[in-house]
């Protein structure tokens, strides 16, 4: 049985049907625009963050810690050399890549490792020569910690796993130097150089990392750099990448290496996602407080019009709580109208936008607007409406309950 | 201010009494601490024998709910509901009814008010004394100890007025119900059981 609260909340609503119809618009647009705000803000970031992972690993190992005389002294000549920061001191690369790995073993969180020799080449093409970076790679380790393997647009990877001298180039730097997979081109370091043959193209999207990045089987890589044993970092994928700032400092504890984290790595890009999202939640909170300013509204005027029948209310057993609840229920028939709708209209617009063609390509590549599909932004949304549109409404609800009944029949209610 | 001063009445189930005087005496005033729609500063209002005067503002509502109804000079009908929920609007409250009781009941009243053919009539789709007999109506829906009516019949014709008049005495008497009304019409005062005159917060 309906209670007689939300039977007489529910005729208060109804009857005032322009003021209800403001106040249901408000709400919905209010939860609407949070969702779309929120799917388009957070699909670029999530999509950033997928591409980020996806070439460089959750975390990645770099130089060791060198913390007292006798390790400096350990660490010997060759290409090592000492760097200073925050008061700590660094020797260049990982001697000993393989006890790192043995050690990481203890950690759950850890899907994969792989160890990367890097270092500047020359690559030269029958077109041109251009700047790059070799990475030296285990290809079965390396596709557990990045997104390789879906990230080759022409030719296979399976060529480069059966081809030695094979190589994967990047989409950007195989454009500049007019190279097709199959065509060779030297590569040139300290030197030597070597020729080699494109195995397969891949692009990430990330355009600094399309333009460089050549991936090499890493004999190949240790021969061309001259560098027989150890590794530049080791790459780590996370089976939860949001935990990579807390594993970061437990690793770096235990391994006395610097071991960065990606949102570490990233944070100037991090911060600028931050930002945005700090700039369209103003919006959508401006027009969450238009939302429950609208229902405040309404509520006022259906108090300052329903003084009578809160008297007759009162005067036939109605107590001072059941006042509020009515004006309260009035708030919540608008609050799930309006939440239902406005989740409704969030999912059209942000399938509509998903729709809308955008080509970008710099941090990542994508030729449609990015959106994320995420039931917590439809919570979000109708919990922040239900908190603004309750808050306002508690004052009208609460003026009404005020209200003495003999001071309204003798009329000199205030 | 003191409106009333030294003021005793007491309401017995069956009769009708009649307030009178002139405005702004003190009847009202009385009236609604009657009903407990105001709260004395000094004094006590017995109700079926329990002191009601000193409780709080629950128990003095959930006691208007039970013991009394009221009917206003302005109708106070709530327009945006038919006569048959008007009428079950007190019962819904008390919930001691059965919802289909309710309507049997809401029924039934209304068909002793004349409004049997009405009864999913909105409020604004009433004329004036059928809107006032819909009050009677829903003031008797809970089967109260006492009714307390303010100038019932002064927004009325004297066809109405009568009307009203004879409806709610008669309901109240075979109901065993106490009745007070205040007036200002000679004519209804001298038709009630008992007329008390007040004068400057007295009975004179």
């Amino acid at each position: 049985m309906i209670s007689p609260n939300l039977r007489i909340a529910f005729r208060f609503l109804t009857a005032k049907k322009r003021a209800m119809v403001m106040s249901l618009a408000c709400t919905i647009l209010g939860v609407g625009l949070f969702i779309v705000t929120q799917a388009t803000t957070s699909g670029f970031e999530r999509f950033f963050t997928k591409t980020i992972l996806g070439i460089n690993g959750a975390i990645r190992i770099e130089d060791k810690i060198q913390d007292t005389m006798r390790s400096m002294s350990a660490a010997g000549g060759g290409d090592s050399h000492f760097a200073r920061r925050d008061g700590v001191k660094y020797i260049e690369g990982i001697e000993e890549p393989q006890a790192l790995i043995e050690a990481l073993r203890d950690f759950p969180n850890i899907r994969g490792v792989s160890a990367v020799v890097r270092g500047g080449v020359q690559v030269t093409s029958a077109f041109k020569t251009e700047d790059a970076q070799v990475f030296g790679i285990k290809l079965e380790d390396h596709v557990r910690v990045s997104d390789l393997a879906e990230q080759i647009t022409s030719g296979q990877l399976e060529d480069f796993r059966q081809t030695p001298t094979g190589a994967l180039v990047g989409r950007v730097l195989a454009d500049r130097l007019q190279l097709s997979v199959g065509d060779s081109f030297v590569l040139s370091s300290r030197g030597s150089s070597r020729r080699l043959r494109v195995a397969a193209v891949y692009e990430t999207g990330y355009r600094e990392v399309d333009k460089t990045n050549v991936y090499l089987h890493q004999a190949e890589a240790r021969s061309l750099l001259k560098r027989p044993s150890g590794a530049t970092f080791l790459q780590i994928g996370l089976d939860d990448p949001d935990r990579a700032p807390a594993d970061a400092i437990r690793m770096e504890q235990v391994l006395r290496h610097s071991v960065k984290p990606w949102q570490e790595r990233e944070k100037t890009w991090l911060a600028v996602f931050r930002a945005l999202r700090i700039s369209t939640m103003i919006t959508v909170s401006v027009f969450t407080l238009i939302a429950s300013l609208a229902m405040f509204n309404t509520l006022a005027m259906i108090v300052l019009e329903k003084t009578k029948d809160i008297a007759i209310l009162r005067s036939m057993g109605y107590e001072r709580r059941d006042v509020t609840r009515i004006f309260l229920w009035q708030a919540g028939i608008v609050l799930a109208v309006g939440a239902g709708a406005g989740a409704v209209l969030g999912a059209t617009v942000t399938w509509l936008v998903s729709q809308v063609p955008l080509p970008v390509n710099g941090i990542f590549k994508t030729d449609r607007f990015i959106v994320t599909w995420d039931a917590y932004h439809y919570v979000g949304a109708i919990l922040t409406a239900v908190v603004m549109v309750m808050i306002a409404s508690l004052i009208p609800a609460r003026r009404a309950a005020r209200l003495e009944p003999g001071d309204i029949v003798r009329g000199t209610a205030q | 201010m003191h409106v009333l001063k030294g003021v005793s009445f007491e309401a017995r189930r069956g009769q009708v009494y009649a307030i009178v005087g002139p405005s702004g005496c003190g009847k009202s005033t009385l009236l609604y601490l009657l009903g407990l729609l105001d709260r004395p500063d000094g004094g006590e209002i017995e109700i079926n024998g329990r002191l009601m005067s000193n409780h709080d503002d629950v128990a003095r509502t959930a006691a208007r709910g039970e013991h009394i109804g009221f009917v206003f000079q302005f109708h106070f009908l709530m327009l945006e509901f038919t006569a048959l929920e008007n009428v079950m609007m007190p019962m819904r409250k008390l919930n001691r009814l059965a919802p289909a009781a309710m309507r049997e009941r809401a029924h039934a009243l209304l068909d002793s008010v004349g409004l049997g053919a009405k009864t999913h009539r909105l409020g604004t789709q009433l004329s004036g004394g059928e809107q006032q007999r819909v009050a009677i109506a829903r003031a008797l829906a809970n089967q109260p100890t006492i009714l307390l009516a303010d100038e019932p019949t002064g927004n009325l014709d004297v066809r109405n007025s009568n009307l009203v008049f004879d409806l709610l005495t008669r309901l109240a008497k075979e109901n065993g119900q106490a009745v007070v009304l205040v007036t200002h019409n000679p004519e209804i005062a001298q038709r009630c059981d008992v007329t008390r005159p007040m004068r400057d917060g007295l009975f004179v």
